[in-house]
């Protein structure tokens, strides 16, 4: 019973890992690293949640293979990057630029966070005033006569 | 002051409303070329009909015309195969690109399906694919008389999409004539 388990959960085993891995050969570890950076930031244009390193597509391959030789060829980050900009778009950039088209994206949700810290500083203050004030401003004389009938009615009931 | 603030959570129930309203008709795997209203990129690679004849992309240019990418590992392109052919037939110029594809088996398939092609660039590589953004196929580009590229289409050409291509190109001869 017990060795039917075991080779049943051997079955079980995934035998063939297949994620992204091609063989790449590259100067230094430095280049490597910065292979690693790069397919790791850019997003495959047809699996369009993953990065072009995870992505078994074949369009995925394909830039890897343009990234590799291009950083073989000693180009730098920022001209791989512009590279696949030009092809595909801002669409590949995970983190996108910060531009006039992008500032709302960058600073937005700095901005919505100084608006509500603004509303919080309000409501706080309102809250406080009164208090600070010394209570409500004292009822006058016909106020006080309807407020004593008003509270008498209650007696009564 | 106050009563208007009372409406702010409608207000904001409406906005986002209408952005996730929007997000329902917007198709996340449809991408802009970044390629729009540029010069088709540079190439020279073979013909696939005549391989050793090079082609570039100056060939291209003279009027406009349909630039399709396909390739037989591709089953959208085989179903839109049979309406590139009707195009033709009706004279619409249309080049290919061979994207990524083994050259005798495409030429098999020319043979067999027809070829509406005024002449197919052999891609192998996808070289020419790259320079272009292509990340798929069937894709379908309209350049102009000077080689621009002015429109692209992701996916398979059919009734309604010629529709719109249609007017493209007539937007481009108006152009031309004026």
């Amino acid at each position: 019973m017990k060795r039917l388990l075991l080779s049943l959960l051997l079955l079980a085993l995934p035998l063939s890992v297949s994620a992204a891995i091609d063989a790449y050969e590259f100067r230094d570890p430095v280049t490597e690293k910065r292979f690693q950076e790069l397919t790791a930031e850019l997003r495959c244009p047809k699996c369009q949640n993953n990065n072009i390193a995870d992505s078994d597509s074949a369009i995925a391959a394909d830039l890897r293979r343009e990234v590799h030789r291009m950083l073989q060829a000693g180009a730098t980050d920022q001209e791989i990057v512009d590279f696949m900009v030009d092809r595909y778009g801002e669409f590949v950039l995970y983190r996108p630029r910060v531009n006039q088209m992008t500032w709302l994206l960058w600073y937005g949700p700095f901005a919505l966070l100084g608006v509500g810290v603004i509303v919080v500083l309000l409501v706080s203050r309102r809250r406080r005033r009164p208090q600070s004030a010394g209570g409500q401003a004292p009822l006058n004389g016909a106020e006080q006569e309807r407020l004593n009938k008003l509270l008498q009615q209650d007696k009564d009931l | 002051m106050r009563r208007v603030l009372l409406f702010l959570p409608l207000v904001i129930f409406l906005g986002l409303g209408f952005f996730l309203w929007r997000g329902l008709s917007i198709d996340p795997t449809e991408l802009p070329s970044a390629r729009l209203n540029e010069p088709f990129p540079a190439f020279e690679l073979a013909s696939l009909t005549e391989p050793e004849r090079l082609l570039t992309a100056q060939d291209l240019q003279g009027e406009p015309a349909l630039v399709n990418v396909w390739a037989t590992w591709c089953p959208t392109c085989k179903e839109e195969h049979a309406f590139l052919n009707l195009l033709a037939q009706e004279g619409v110029k249309i080049y290919g690109i061979n994207y990524k594809d083994e050259p005798v088996k495409a030429r098999a398939w020319l043979q067999r399906y027809r070829n509406p092609y005024v002449s197919t660039i052999d891609d192998q590589q996808g070289t020419l694919g790259l320079d272009l953004g292509v990340y798929g196929a069937p894709e379908t580009y309209i350049i102009d008389a000077q080689g621009i590229i002015r429109y692209r289409h992701v996916g398979a050409v059919d009734e309604r999409v010629w529709q719109h291509l249609q007017q493209v190109l007539a937007e481009i001869a108006t152009e031309g004539q004026s």
